[in-house]
Formats: C-alpha cells, sequence, structure tokens
C-alpha cells in the first residue's frame, strides 16, 4: 500500500497516518477513541520495519511512549480524541517545558457537535495554558503535510506540537497526492539532566525558555508559508481555519479570506495588516473563540461569536445564516420545510449484545449503578434504564465508592466498567475501594474487546495492534491481587447464573468482583448463530422480551387482549436465546428445533 | 428518466485545497445517501465516490461513524465536480436523496433540492424498539405515517422502490444496495459499464454475478417506473386488528391472604409496578403502567391475583 507520488481518496485520518509515515516516524502509540482511532490502525499498516506501532492501554500510557521515543532521537507520535488529552495532559504540561530530541507530535482530534463523545471541549486552549503551537488542516490533503510540517517544527522549534483535527476531517474522504519517507538516521539519546528532568530548580530555568519559544513561534508564524491571503471582495475579510474554512468558501467564494495554518500562537504583524484594510473583520472558528480573543486582545477590531456559534458542528448552513446576520448575504428564501416527524432512531445495543443481561438484572435488582464509558452506556435510556451515572472513562468505581462512603444510600451500590475502560482507568479505584474498606459491587463487563469504537485489540484480547499473540491479562487474577476476595466469572448469556450471583455478590460486604464474559457479536468475528422465532399462537404480548431491547424483536401487527404480539426478524437474530430466556410463556424457540 | 434530468459536470483532477477564488466555477453535484447502521450506506457512497473519482472529477465523501453502527441513523454525504469545498451538502442542496429505509428518506428530506431534487427510497421499513414502546392496549408503532404518494406530490422526482423484497426474491436480501446503484445510475451521467465495473471492485468474487442481476434489475425498474407513473405500493398502512376506542378498565384484584411474598410477581411483572408492601404481601405501586399482560395472574404460584377487565360502557 506504500506506492510513492501517487493520488487516491484517503480519509483524514489516513491522510495524518500517511503524513506520519513520511515525516519517518519511528514510534507510534495511541488509546482508541472515537474520531481518532483509524489513525493508528493505518499507522500498523505500514511494514513493522518503518515503525512500531502499539495500543497503549490509555492516552497517557501512550503519550509518555511517544515521549519516551522522542528522548531517544527518533520521531514519535500519539494521537486521541480531544478527551483524551485530559487524561495524557499532565505529561504534555511538563514536556512542553523539556522539549523534545525527535519530533514529538500530538493528533488531537475534537468533536464539535458531540457525535460520539461526552462534551465538545476545544483543545486549542488546551495548546495555550501548555504553551504548544497547535495546527489545524482544513482538509485530508493539508492533514498530510500539515504532519509533515508538525515534526519539522517540532525539532526546529524544540517543542512538542499538536496537531488539532475535527471529525468531520478525520472522517471525510478525499483525493490526496502521497509523497516518499523520509528516513532519518536516529540522534541516539542526549544526556542533559537540567533538560530533562522536571525537578524545580530546572523548571524554574525552563519556564522563560517556554516563553522564548511561544515568542519565536509568533514571528515564524508570520512568515507567509503559515497564512494564505486570498484577494476578493475588498469591503469585508474573513480571517478562519481549519475545516471552517470549506465551509466559508462554499457559501462565500468572492470573500477575501486570510486563512490560517494554526491558531495558537497567532501571527500578529500578519492579522493587524489583514485588519488594517479592511472596514469589517469576521473570525469563522469552531467552538471557542480562540483567534477572535485573541485578536481584541491585540486591540483589533473583529466580529466573531456574536454571529457563529460557540456550540455545535458548523456547516455551510450555520456558516450562510452567520453571514446573513451580518447582512452580507440575502436570507436564503429556497428552502422547504417538511413537517414529518420520521421517529427517532436512537442508536441501541446490537442484537445479542452481552451486556444487555448486566443491566436487565441490575434494573430487577433495583441498585444505584455508577455507569461507566463503552457501548454499555446505551443501557442507560429506556427499555434497560439501569445506569444512575456516567462521567469520564473509568469513573465508575470511585464514584461508587463514594456513594458509598456517603453514607446514605440504601440500595447497593454497583460500578458496571467494560473491560478496556477497567484497564483504561479502572484499576487505580479497585485498590482504592479495596484499600478504603468499601462495600460495593464491581460488574466488569468483559466482551474481549474495545466494541465502542469499532473494535480495537487491548491488554484483555492477548493480541497486539498488528494482530500478533502477546500476553493476555487475567482480570480474576488481577483482582484478587489488588485485594478483592469475592471474585466470579459467569457466562453473560446465562440469565438465571447472572441475577443469583449479582443478588450474591452485592450481599457480600466488601468489594465483590462479578465479571460476565461473552465476545462481542460484531468484533473481532461477527456473530450470528440460527435465529429464533416466537410461536405467534402462544405470545400473550406481555412484552417481557421487549424489556431487552434487543433490536431484532418489533411488533408483529397481532394483539392478544389488545396487547401488541412480537415477532423476531430473522436476519437481526443473533440466537443468543436471550429473549426465551425470559418470556413467562415460553413461546420463543430455536426455528432448527420446531422444524424437528 | 429522460437526458434533461441527468446531471453532469466537468473533470478537473487537482486534488486538495488550492488557492483560487472559484466564483466562476460550475456547482458541485451532491448525492446524499441515507439509512440505518449495518445497511450499507458507506459502501453505497464508496462505490460512488470511487466512480466519480476514476472519472477524474474532485470528490469528497463525509460520515458520521462511531454511534452508527448500533442501529442509528447513517448518512454519507458525497460530492464531486470541478471544485468541491464543504464536504458537507448544504440543506436544501442535494441534486439526489438515496434512502436505503423508508423512514431514513422522510428523515432527510429537507436537504433535498425542493426544485430539481431526485428521491430515491427503498420502502423497506426498519422499525426500531424505540418504536413499540407504547405499553396500553391496541397501541400502535410510532413509525412514519406518511406514504409514498404523499411524498411525491412535493418532490421534483421521487422514486420508492422495494428493492430488499426484490433483492431477496432474487436470492440476498443484501444485493438491494446494488439494486438501489441501478436506480442511481440513470440519474447521473456515467455510462453502465463504469458503474459495473466499480461495483465489481467492491463486491466479494462469489456474488459477482448476483449483484450484476440486482444492478439491472434496479435499472431497467426506472424505465418501467417512467412508463406507468404511480407504481409506488402502499403497502406502508398498518392493520390494526384492535380497536384502542374499546380499550378496557384494568383492574388487579389481590387476595392478601394467600400471598405467601414469594416475589416472584414483582420480579417478573414487566411493567414493574408491583412491589411487596410492607407486611411482605404484593400490591400495585404503579396502576397507571399496569396494562392488563396476566404474567402475574398466571406465574402467582398461589393464585393470589386475579385480573379483570372491565369493559369501558357504551364503547362495545
Ligand atoms: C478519555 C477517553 N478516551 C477514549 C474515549 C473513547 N471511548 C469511549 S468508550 C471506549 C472504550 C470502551 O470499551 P469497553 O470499556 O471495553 O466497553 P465496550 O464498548 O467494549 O462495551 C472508548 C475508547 C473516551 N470517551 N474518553
Ligand atoms: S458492538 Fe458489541 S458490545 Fe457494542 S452493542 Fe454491539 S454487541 Fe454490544
Ligand atoms: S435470541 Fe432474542 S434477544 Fe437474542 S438476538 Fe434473537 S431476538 Fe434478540
Amino acid at each position: 500500500m506504500n506506492e510513492v507520488c501517487e493520488a487516491r481518496p484517503m480519509i483524514g485520518n489516513e491522510a495524518i497516518a500517511r503524513g506520519a509515515w513520511e515525516a519517518g516516524v519511528k514510534v507510534a502509540a495511541a488509546y482508541p477513541g472515537t474520531p481518532s482511532t483509524e489513525i493508528l490502525e493505518y499507522m500498523g499498516s505500514y511494514p513493522s520495519e518503518d515503525l512500531h506501532a502499539q495500543w497503549s492501554t490509555n492516552e497517557k500510557v501512550a503519550c509518555d511512549v511517544a515521549i519516551g521515543a522522542s528522548f531517544e532521537g527518533v520521531r514519535a507520535m500519539t494521537a486521541m480524541k480531544h478527551v483524551g488529552l485530559n487524561v495524557a495532559s499532565d505529561a504534555l504540561l511538563s514536556q512542553s517545558y523539556i522539549g523534545v530530541n525527535g519530533g514529538l507530535v500530538l493528533v488531537v482530534c475534537d468533536d464539535p457537535g458531540i457525535h460520539s463523545s461526552q462534551n465538545e471541549q476545544d483543545t486549542r486552549i488546551f495548546c495555550q495554558l501548555a504553551g504548544v503551537p497547535v495546527l489545524e488542516p482544513a482538509d485530508a490533503q493539508e492533514a498530510l503535510e500539515f504532519v509533515k510540517r508538525a515534526f519539522d517544527l517540532s525539532e526546529q522549534f524544540d517543542t512538542p506540537v499538536v496537531l488539532r483535527s475535527t471529525t468531520r476531517l478525520c472522517h471525510t474522504r478525499s483525493l490526496v497526492r502521497t509523497g516518499e519517507r523520509l528516513e532519518r538516521e536516529p540522534v541516539g539519546f542526549l544526556e542533559d539532566p537540567q533538560k530533562n528532568v522536571m525537578i524545580p530548580a530546572n523548571a524554574r530555568r525552563r519556564h522563560p525558555k517556554l516563553l522564548e519559544r511561544m515568542n519565536a513561534l509568533k514571528q515564524h508564524f508570520d512568515d507567509p508559508e503559515w497564512s494564505r491571503l486570498e484577494k476578493g471582495d475588498p469591503k469585508f475579510g474573513v480571517v478562519t481555519v481549519g475545516p471552517v474554512y470549506t465551509y466559508v468558501k462554499e457559501v462565500l467564494p468572492g470573500a477575501t479570506i486570510l486563512k490560517l495554518s494554526s491558531s495558537f500562537p497567532l501571527p500578529e504583524k500578519t492579522l493587524r495588516e489583514f485588519c488594517e484594510s479592511m472596514d469589517r473583520v469576521f473570525v469563522v472558528e469552531e467552538l471557542e473563540p480562540v483567534i477572535e480573543t485573541a485578536m481584541q486582545s491585540m486591540g483589533l477590531q473583529v466580529e466573531g461569536k456574536e454571529l457563529f456559534p460557540r456550540i455545535d458542528e458548523f456547516s455551510p448552513e450555520i456558516v450562510r445564516q452567520g453571514f446573513e446576520k451580518a447582512g452580507l448575504l440575502e436570507v436564503d428564501e429556497n428552502r422547504e420545510e417538511w413537517e414529518i416527524q420520521p421517529m427517532i432512531r436512537p442508536p441501541v445495543l446490537c442484537a445479542g449484545c452481552p451486556h444487555t443481561t448486566s443491566y436487565m438484572a441490575l434494573r430487577a435488582l433495583e441498585a444505584r449503578v455508577a455507569g461507566d464509558i463503552g457501548c454499555y452506556t446505551l443501557a442507560a435510556v429506556e427499555p434497560l434504564r439501569a445506569i444512575d451515572t456516567t462521567v469520564a472513562m473509568g469513573s465508575s468505581i470511585a464514584n461508587a465508592l463514594g456513594m458509598a462512603k456517603a453514607g446514605c444510600e440504601t440500595k447497593p451500590i454497583v460500578a458496571t466498567i467494560g473491560d478496556s475502560t477497567f484497564l483504561h482507568s479502572g484499576i487505580p479505584p479497585l485498590i482504592d475501594a479495596v484499600y478504603n474498606q468499601a462495600n460495593i459491587t464491581v460488574l466488569l463487563l468483559d466482551n474481549q474487546i474495545v466494541a465502542m469504537t469499532g473494535g480495537q485489540d487491548h491488554p484483555g484480547t492477548g493480541k497486539t495492534l498488528r494482530g500478533e499473540e502477546t500476553v493476555r491479562i487475567d482480570y480474576a487474577e488481577m483482582a484478587k491481587a489488588c485485594g478483592v476476595k469475592w471474585v466470579r466469572t459467569i457466562d453473560s448469556y446465562d440469565v438465571a447464573a447472572m441475577f443469583k450471583n449479582l443478588r450474591e455478590a452485592v450481599d457480600y460486604p466488601g468489594v465483590s468482583m462479578l465479571i460476565s464474559n461473552r465476545p462481542c457479536v460484531l468484533d473481532p468475528v461477527k456473530i450470528k448463530g440460527e435465529p429464533l422465532r416466537i410461536d405467534a399462537a402462544s405470545c400473550t404480548g406481555c412484552q417481557s422480551c421487549m424489556n431487552l431491547g434487543c433490536p431484532a424483536l418489533s411488533w408483529s401487527g397481532e394483539f392478544h387482549e389488545g396487547h401488541n404480539k412480537v415477532r423476531i426478524d430473522p436476519l437481526a437474530c443473533i440466537g443468543c436465546t436471550l429473549c426465551a430466556q425470559v418470556c413467562p410463556t415460553d413461546c420463543i424457540r430455536p426455528v432448527l428445533q420446531e422444524a424437528a | 428518466m429522460t437526458p434533461s434530468n441527468t446531471i453532469a459536470a466537468d473533470p478537473i483532477p487537482e486534488p486538495g485545497i488550492t488557492p483560487g477564488t472559484g466564483s466562476q466555477q460550475k456547482e458541485p453535484v451532491n448525492v446524499l445517501i441515507v439509512g440505518v447502521g449495518g445497511q450499507g450506506v458507506i459502501m453505497v457512497s464508496k462505490v460512488l465516490a470511487r466512480l466519480c473519482q476514476k472519472s477524474g472529477f474532485q470528490v469528497k465523501q463525509s460520515e458520521i461513524h462511531g454511534m452508527a453502527k448500533r442501529g442509528g441513523a447513517v448518512f454519507s454525504h458525497v460530492r464531486f465536480g470541478e471544485q468541491v469545498w464543504s464536504p458537507t451538502i448544504p440543506a436544501g442542496k442535494a441534486d439526489i436523496l438515496l434512502a436505503l429505509e423508508w423512514a431514513e428518506g422522510l428523515r432527510w428530506l429537507r436537504y433535498l433540492n425542493p426544485r430539481k431534487g431526485t428521491f430515491i427510497c427503498d420502502t423497506q421499513r426498519i422499525v426500531p424498539p424505540f418504536a413499540c414502546r407504547n405499553r396500553k392496549m391496541g397501541a400502535e408503532q410510532t413509525y412514519a405515517r406518511e406514504t409514498p404518494s404523499v411524498i411525491f406530490e412535493r418532490v421534483p422526482n421521487g422514486y420508492a422502490i422495494d428493492a430488499s423484497r426484490m433483492a431477496e426474491e432474487l436470492g440476498n436480501i443484501r444485493v438491494a444496495n446494488t439494486l438501489l446503484l441501478g436506480l442511481l445510475s440513470t440519474a447521473l451521467e456515467f455510462s453502465r459499464e463504469e458503474w459495473q465495473s466499480v461495483i465489481t471492485e467492491f463486491v466479494p468474487p462469489k456474488t459477482r454475478e448476483l449483484n450484476r442481476q440486482a444492478f439491472l434489475l434496479g435499472r431497467n425498474w426506472v424505465e418501467k417506473a417512467i412508463q406507468e407513473p404511480g407504481l409506488p405500493s402502499e403497502e406502508n398502512t398498518e392493520k390494526v386488528f384492535f380497536d384502542p376506542q374499546a380499550r378496557p378498565r384494568i383492574e388487579l384484584e389481590i387476595t392478601e391472604s394467600w400471598c405467601k411474598g414469594c416475589d416472584i410477581c414483582v420480579k417478573m411483572c414487566p411493567e414493574r409496578c408491583l412491589r411487596l408492601n410492607e407486611g411482605l404481601v404484593a400490591e400495585l405501586s404503579d396502576p397507571e403502567a399496569c396494562t392488563g399482560c396476566r404474567v402475574c395472574e398466571w406465574l402467582c404460584p398461589d393464585f393470589a391475583i386475579k385480573l379483570h377487565l372491565h369493559p369501558v360502557q357504551g364503547n362495545c
């Protein structure tokens, strides 16, 4: 796949990986997270002689791995979703003082519009806090080029560099011209404790260096190679950056535009000159008013967030409406309004999802459930509706511990956490719970994969990013080593065992851990067993099975005493038998058995 | 479709963002492809994007996945032409809206160009569990009510086809996408051979022949649809066997002295509207939620629960 100097369609994430490969990256590490996940998957498609690509247990670990490689003088990269930077920030904020030996780039992918996240924080503010420059490509071609430039910049200015992408850029496919890989001679480790060891005395010396560096970068970004002036309508000007540039071009193809490559630090001279020649200047940027506020503090008159919202993903319509409000465009009358409510279609757990049983049992148990992040978060809504809280990855166990220590909860307290999330950040709170002798139950949902992000391997699957066999973590042994005395593993498809063991687990005074184990039905292999069928004559329409929320179940159009009877879609059903196990009239059976 | 309905643009090969005013350029062609997670929206849009790219157009194909896999709504924007800026199609600017599922087609109608857009939709209905939530006697699904004829009164060009059933009859419901590509092919100016060679790249070798048949079936269907307007079926209207007006009043009689507090009814009630009171006797804690399904009546080992359905006066 590594032909050189040709053009082919790539999604932004593939272009980022390609850029990193061309830049000569030797080590790449990441923890999955939408929309960044594919970057490392694509890195893993390059030969292992060229680079080491790995899944790490969390974003901080991944960032530290990249930092370690940079210390050794090779180019290194880590990629994460926006909230991943919260986890990795501890390392980044110190590394910013240290700088780099081999180029170090963090690709951070924001999710404006919250397509698949818990918030829509703006990474650029983190970059200001850390004092690291941030580059913002507008499309896949630029993404490839900016990654390469980010590495040069990193080495030239002795700084980690952030490349900010967004969901839209990550997942838009367009034609990309590729180049060749630059093989670099490794520099080797540079022994320099004053630079590399952040004790207070050294950190005090490094901090002014960081400020000097920011200044130097500010001037460097004034170089015309870092911004593009497109002359058009002389009456007003638009300052923009990243994918939003394409929306501006879409709605105002003839505008005068200053397209920046970086939103921090800003090229002050360039911006001043641009504003001088204009009556009105607009800043169009997605999420926070980062450029706008900085320009205002330079004393420049700009319009921004009063026209273009601070929340949600931008689109050509939203940008258009902003310019309509500003009086620069006529209101578009050519819109058709449709008063159609086709019904909402929220994402649901898959037919046969092994998480289903756990939440069915928890709801019946009337437990207080501290939830976590993964596919299983979908059990927070009807019909399972069995999750009381969801904060951030790995929060569940410590949230449960806090609930227990509050001392006023009458319900049994259960933390539910996925296998990957447990490895990401669930182990320290588990130890905390044991150490502080809390009376809680941890329900570990081991579906043997990172399902939410599309099926990645992790230390519990026994496979590496490149699919090679490796050590496999044993959760039961680990829990015991952490001091948990009550540990049991059950089959997620055994409804009776789930009810029985969960009841025993919550009755146990202290920390208990129940491991619910079954592979995800989508990944790594799609599971499709013989479908079940409902004997319409015996179905009383009691809706017990519908309480599972299985998408293979819907109403058949027949009634019993006014109650809708249920049917199973044979294409969607995977034959997990959960519905059959809960059916009070025993009318759900395998198709095969019926035929016999 | 008549040639005047086909959409064309001239090819230019330069990828990526290039400076320029762009004000003189022709508008790109916009195709919005929508459906439900797992249906193959992405495959359909990849075929189209590949075809456009092979023909020398600049193409942008943009989709949101993540939650999509789990049965949610999926959509993919494909834009091609001389110069494509935004990766997403502005509302009201889609030349073609291709929907793999009926309600999803309706969801995106505001993206369709109200003057010249073409709406192509599979009439198959994928009913999410969410639409079967009302537990009242005689409750209806909350699936979209609009039928093809209602929609066709308002869209410039519309095609509703039972592609999934036709694919099933052909031998595999999964080739419904290729069948729809056959329909789509008549609305865009690429040759039949070009379409078929790209589709071949994307389907497993074993299913090539089946996909070829599906593609031609869809393509030929359009010709028939033009000759016999008003083809779409009205099968979308649901039959109701229970008159919701005749909903009886539900009374749950619990004989306290027979109840030994075994908790079976409480745990098995699908509406979770029973509980054990302080004296460990079952009681109806949420009478509003009780649907009269009789599960508790049947499961009580001591026959302590009896359900009465009282016809509402004047209704039956
Ligand atoms: C800090 C952070 N990193 C990454 C993510 C993205 N993410 C959401 S859930 C998840 C993993 C879930 O895996 P697991 O706990 O095994 O549950 P599953 O989806 O397999 O059910 C990830 C990586 C996130 N939300 N926050
Ligand atoms: S992808 Fe796997 S874990 Fe996620 S809902 Fe589907 S079966 Fe469950
Ligand atoms: S067996 Fe029942 S619960 Fe399992 S996938 Fe099939 S319909 Fe759904």
